[in-house]
């Protein structure tokens, strides 16, 4: 699924104009334990979480994840920002919640990668 | 490949930048060529360990040997220590304060996880004198 269909399920604000829309993403992970994520590989992942620090983008870089959603309306700050920018991962922020996000995700055919 | 030896100093006081040394070595493996597949591990390994000492220990250091085949990264601190080794290596078993749960971690995998990602991984430790971890990963594993 590209990031601009992603986008469109979850009615998301682009928060990094800079981003490519066209990037493939394969799998998804919901979670505000950034341990949990770290627990399980994932390939071209997105990430969707409610957590709103750098340690989510820290998380979604070593994961070599390209996309982080901020659901229920998170507005991440521009340290936030620039950091994900520097890692070219894209930011979308949905006011969505996590249940609503990951089941329309799922739906869509988005899976959850393997443990 | 000639051995290159690294140091990072890991601040205690300030948790937002616990990950620029692991950040800053994944960079470097990639710019080396080693496979993704190695750089993940040790990217990993090394964030959550990154994480401990600035939650645990009040900060710490890090070496890192990288060797042709193979990455060294030996982390040492002078925080607390721990009491029991195998009961802190239990997934879900954590320390951590609320404050630390609310910023995505204390969910008790940090430990299992570094294991996880490494090939090799040893832990020493002493109560009230601190803390060694060396983990290698292998670049063919």
């Amino acid at each position: 699924m590209k990031i601009s269909m992603l986008m469109e399920i979850l009615e998301a604000t682009l928060l990094t104009p800079d981003s490519d829309l066209e990037c493939e993403v394969h799998d998804a992970c919901g979670s505000d334990m950034m341990s949990d994520v770290l627990a399980y590989v994932k390939d071209q992942g997105v990430l969707l979480t409610g957590l709103n620090n750098p340690q989510v983008v820290r998380t979604a870089d070593m994961m070599d994840m390209v996309c982080i959603v901020f659901v229920r309306g998170k507005q991440p700050d521009q340290t936030i920002l620039d950091l994900a920018n520097s890692r070219d991962i894209a930011v979308l922020s949905s006011n969505m919640t996590m249940f609503t996000a990951c089941g329309l995700l799922y739906k869509s055919g988005l899976r959850g990668g393997r443990l | 490949m000639e051995e290159i030896k690294l140091h990072y100093d890991v601040p205690g006081d300030d948790f937002t930048r616990a990950g620029e040394a692991s950040a800053d070595l994944k960079s470097r493996l990639k710019k080396l060529g080693i496979p993704s597949a190695a750089v993940r591990k040790v990217s990993i390994a090394l964030y959550e360990g990154e994480i401990n000492l600035a939650i645990h220990a009040g900060g710490g250091a890090i070496d890192v040997v990288i060797g042709g085949e193979s990455l060294t990264m030996i982390l040492s601190d002078h925080g607390p220590g721990i009491k029991d080794i195998s009961l802190a290596m239990s997934e879900g078993f954590s320390t951590a304060p609320d404050e630390v749960r609310s910023l995505g971690f204390g969910a008790g995998m940090g430990l299992p996880n570094m294991k996880k990602y490494s090939d090799d991984f040893d832990i020493e430790s002493q109560v009230g004198v601190g803390t060694n971890v060396t983990m290698k990963v292998y670049f063919d594993a």
